[in-house]
């Protein structure tokens, strides 16, 4: 196998740049290795055929001299991102077949750049899910495995095939997405890089709709430069998103000057939770050294409203989801089931019974009813409520700090089955990613330790809203500092 | 609060259109009172005089000029339908 699939985007990029390297050799080198992970399940679909034309287009534009940072550079796609005429599904049954006749803006963006295609990435069905659990395409096998053991362990979630295939050296980077920490939670779990940027900064259109007022693109990769790339490529304002904002992208590759001296790190004290694994607080711990001895200032930060969080999530995300997914009925995409002579509402309901998972199920069921008469007011109302009192902790915090640190998750990666019969653990797991996502702020994680066992454990750095270059600035130091070089060993090849 | 039983369980699956097994709304109902049990830790916070969030980004929805921006994609639209007939969608019969 070539070691061509252990480069990074950016060295990637200046290879090619000087001619060492054609995008051709890359991605065939890609292809395979897709084709050797085939154990991971990581992709659902694979597109070798648009890989090699999108890669030949790509040294054609090098050898124009017009080449873009992502010419050329093969990665995988979340299958909730819309791509024309290949398999979009959100990884559920109930897009059976769907091949969309349009492109979403942020795959359509990476194409402008001259980025090459591998495939279709698996996930949690819809996105709902912390551990890839709920993909009708079954569960992706976290690259790495505890120290001297062959048991398998989630990737976590939702962005699971996209952890995977950057983990397992079987894509340079890989669009996510993010509801409540299902770009940040897989990271940590994986040893990868990622980021979600604020909610605004990549257009939605084109993606499939989970809960619209918190979904927000991002992406998996290996560093923290080649997220700064990749980051970089996928934003920018979109007119067909109405909740896409008109401000410029900044060079996020700039933002990494290394140097965080003088900056101001808040650490909530909400974060340290009863009963939390001593691993994780002294990883926590481990951070707050390595920012100080860069030069930072360390302060002590309350958001009183963080035990909040997760219950107005489940209430708001549900909420939302139900009428997105009101959509699937069976009529114009999709799965249809109709019971022979059926009426029309029996074709609907047999449609999103055969079609939609248990835990889709579970979140429509809770949305309608948090929605209907005479509960509106107690449930989804007072959870808007709250989530503005989070949005505030949080403004108030950003009054004193730059930036704030703490961990990505509150545990190392689980095993198959450990949480799924129980969805309120399984919620757990977004217990630190999913504040930020409710108050729509950018934040990272960096693969920054290994816990007892060996498995990857991430830090996590939020900042302001639409100061992704303070993120990326701070987790460029925090990398430097872990020094991270562990890899998963290549057991799948 | 809430005190879903299987009645409630019922309704809420109508209403979401998902055809639920009479045996499996017993075991719905247990699975949803434990989560809505859960989220009603948030009676605890005082939200009086609080507005509740819109919009979680301060940025004013655009205009744009009421013009026909797209469009003329009939075969587009039909093209992942389960059944299309004579340029429409094609469901089973609604009116006797």
């Amino acid at each position: 196998m070539s070691d061509l699939t252990k480069l990074k985007i950016a060295e990637a990029r200046d290879l090619l740049a000087k001619g060492e390297l054609t995008a051709r050799e890359l991605t065939e080198a890609h292809i395979a290795a897709v084709e050797a992970a085939d154990t991971l399940n990581a992709y659902i679909e694979k597109t070798p055929e648009i890989a090699l034309k999108q890669a030949d287009a790509a040294d054609a534009r090098i050898k124009a001299g017009d080449a873009a940072s992502m010419t050329g550079i093969p990665v995988g796609i979340k299958d909730l991102f819309a791509t024309k005429g290949v398999h979009t599904q959100a990884c559920s049954h109930i897009l059976d077949g769907f091949k969309p006749e349009y492109e979403s803006t942020v795959t359509q963006n990476l194409w402008d750049d001259g980025a090459v295609m591998l495939g279709k990435l698996n996930m949690d069905e819809f996105a709902m899910g912390s551990s890839n659990e709920t993909s009708y395409y079954g569960p992706v096998k976290n690259p790495w495995r505890a120290e001297g053991s062959n048991a398998d362990f989630v990737p976590g979630g939702s962005s699971g095939g996209s952890v995977a295939s950057v983990a397992g050296y079987a894509a340079m980077g890989a669009t996510a997405s993010d509801t409540g920490g299902s770009i940040r939670q897989p990271a940590a779990f994986t040893g990868t890089f990622g980021i979600k940027p604020t909610y605004g900064r990549c257009s939605r259109y084109g993606m499939v709709a989970f809960a619209s007022s918190l979904d927000q693109a991002g992406t998996i990769t290996r560093d923290v430069r080649d997220g700064a790339i990749m980051l970089e490529s996928i934003a920018g304002f979109d007119p067909k998103d109405s909740t896409s904002v008109d401000i410029p992208v900044p060079n996020f590759e700039a933002a990494l000057t290394g140097d965080i001296r003088g900056m101001k790190i808040g650490i909530p004290q909400e974060y340290h939770l009863a009963g939390m694994p001593g691993e994780i607080e002294a990883l926590w711990h481990q951070g707050i050294e390595w920012v100080k001895a860069a030069g930072a200032e360390v302060v002590d930060i309350n958001l009183p409203h963080t035990k909040y969080a997760l219950p107005t999530y489940y209430i708001v995300a549900p909420a939302e989801a139900s009428s997105n997914l009101a959509r699937y009925d069976g009529v114009r995409y999709g799965l249809r089931e109709a019971p022979e002579n059926g009426a029309l509402d029996e074709m609907y309901e047999t449609t999103r019974a055969e079609g939609f998972g248990d835990e889709v199920k579970r979140r429509i069921m809770i949305g309608t009813y948090v929605l209907s008469a005479g509960y509106y007011d107690a449930y989804y109302l007072k959870a808007q409520k709250v989530r503005q009192l989070i949005a505030d902790d949080f403004k108030r915090a950003f009054e004193k700090v730059d930036a704030i640190l703490t961990p990505t998750a509150p545990s190392a990666a689980f095993a198959f089955g450990e949480k799924s019969d129980d969805p309120l653990a399984m919620y757990l797991n977004d217990v630190f990613t999913v504040p930020a996502s409710l108050a729509g702020l950018p934040g990272s994680s960096i693969p920054a330790g290994l816990s007892a066992n060996g498995l990857p454990l991430g830090l996590q750095v939020l900042g302001k809203a639409w100061d992704e270059e303070t993120v990326l600035r701070v987790s460029g130091v925090i990398e430097e500092a872990a020094v991270f070089t562990s890899q998963p060993e290549l057991w799948w090849r | 609060m809430s005190n879903i039983d299987k009645a409630t369980v019922a309704k809420i699956a109508r209403l979401a259109r998902i055809k639920i097994e009479d045996q499996k709304l017993e075991p719905l109902a247990g699975e949803l009172n434990n989560i809505l049990g859960w989220v009603e830790q948030l009676s605890e916070v005082n939200t009086d005089n609080i507005e509740p969030m819109s919009s979680v980004v301060d940025a004013k929805l655009r205009w744009r000029e009421d013009v026909v921006s797209d469009g003329d994609k009939a075969d587009s639209v039909l093209k992942n339908a389960p059944n299309a007939e004579y340029g429409f969608f094609a469901v089973p019969k609604v009116i006797e």
